[in-house]
């Protein structure tokens, strides 16, 4: 019971660092790469939340399609872009 | 402190943390995986609220399952938005456009 | 300043959302909705409690989902980019990546068919399938095959719209025999959801390929000149 707990509280510390490393990282692909990461907590969480299809769902989209899809666009940008990444304005 | 309570805890921060990086950030890329954050922080909430026990309750996770598709097709649309705009101003902000 | 103002809006709907979602929580819930699903589960079709709810009780809200993700891929194709499709960027060399595509391909249409089938009696269904079988256009795009029907023409069309005209015509169907709108007919209820799930599958499937091929690949110089100074 107390390890379960343990396992869960390991999770959400995770997935919580991992959103902010993916608002905060310098480098683009980083950032998507943390984000991909965020995704496939989010459905181990889903499992932990008893939502195995949610989960299912989520580790193919979530985690799969939204990477390809964001790290595509990273390529895309940084052709002739690179270290334009910085994302934070005051 | 339960499982579900600590979940639902996480939402609500995602939600927080989501909202500040879809405002502070200008970066296109960066708003858009911002957004994506504080929807999966609204899904939490959504199926954590719905079962304190952990027991599983369909309805909601049926919801949360279109939620997530819906929410991948606008990603790949605001994508291929993003793209374009690139293309015309050769900008990944809003600031300013081509006419300016 | 911005960021000032910016953090404490943040921090007061955190907090606000916070001691609303203790306080839901904290709360019995009024109706259980969980019992009602139950009760209902022998008239569904299925034997999975979330696949009845997608595609039976609730599935006006599945209709209308399908109808969004149609009308996000006709966007994404009004934008469609000028380059071909077989841009030669597009094209991979790359061994190994080649390799695993004969591998993984038919592997993942297998997953996806598994998917769609388990949909009726345990996790799994229309959406997590559609998810498969789009990651796996996406990975034969990646890896330069040419995909002949993510063409504008008949077939791009018709792939699109086959999830939502087939779950409409169901549902229409329904009301013309006398039923509500979108009510199955009992003995049929089982079939017809798997028909309307296959259906499901492929558009789901097709918009997200369809989105993926339409992005504007590679720009080149020429498409702002009058960038210098900008950044």
């Amino acid at each position: 019971m107390m390890t379960e707990l343990l396992l869960d509280l390991l999770l959400v510390v995770s997935l919580l660092l991992t959103a902010l490393c993916a608002l905060l990282a310098q480098d683009l692909f980083r950032a998507v790469v943390m984000f991909m990461a965020f995704g496939l907590l989010m459905a181990l969480a889903w499992v932990r939340l008893q939502a195995p299809d949610i989960a299912l769902a989520e580790a193919a989209l979530g985690a799969g399609l939204t990477g390809v899809l964001l790290l595509d666009a990273v390529s895309h940008f940084r052709q002739s872009d690179s270290g334009a990444g910085s994302g934070e304005s005051s | 402190m339960t499982p579900v309570q600590l979940y639902v805890l996480a939402g609500v921060l995602l939600c927080g943390l989501g909202f500040a990086g879809f405002l502070l950030t200008s970066h296109l890329l960066r708003k858009l995986m911002a957004f994506n954050i504080m929807g999966s922080g609204t899904f939490l909430l959504l199926v954590g609220l719905a079962q304190p026990n952990n027991t599983p309750d369909p309805v909601p996770q049926a919801l949360v399952l279109t939620g997530i598709v819906v929410a991948l097709a606008a990603t790949a649309l605001a994508l291929v938005l993003m793209r374009r705009w690139y293309h015309l101003s050769g900008r990944t902000d809003l600031q300013g456009g081509p006419g300016d | 300043m911005k960021l000032l103002l910016v953090l404490i809006a943040a921090v007061v709907l955190t907090v606000v959302l916070g001691q609303t979602a203790w306080q839901i929580l904290a709360q019995p819930t009024p109706v259980d909705l969980r019992e009602l699903v139950a009760e209902a589960m022998p008239d569904s079709g299925v034997a999975h409690p979330i696949t009845a709810v997608l595609l039976n009780f609730r599935s006006y809200d599945t209709l209308l989902e399908i109808g969004v993700l149609v009308v996000a891929g006709m966007a994404g194709l009004s934008m469609r980019a000028v380059a071909p499709l077989e841009a030669p960027a597009m094209r991979t060399s790359d061994t190994l990546l080649q390799a695993l595509l004969r591998w993984f391909v038919p592997f993942l249409l297998v997953l996806s068919a598994y998917l769609l089938w388990a949909g009726s009696d345990r996790s799994g269904g229309a959406f997590q399938a559609g998810a498969v079988l789009g990651a796996t256009g996406v990975l034969l795009r990646l890896g330069g095959v040419p995909l002949d029907f993510l063409r504008p023409g008949l077939m791009l069309r018709l792939g699109l719209v086959l999830g939502f005209a087939v779950f409409l015509l169901v549902a229409v169907m329904g009301a013309i025999r006398g039923d509500m709108f979108l009510a199955y007919p009992q003995e049929w209820a089982g079939l017809l959801i798997v028909v309307i799930e296959a259906a499901l599958t492929l558009s789901i499937a097709m918009v997200l390929v369809g989105l993926f091929a339409v992005a504007p690949a590679q720009a080149t110089e020429r498409d702002w000149p009058s960038r210098e100074g900008k950044r």
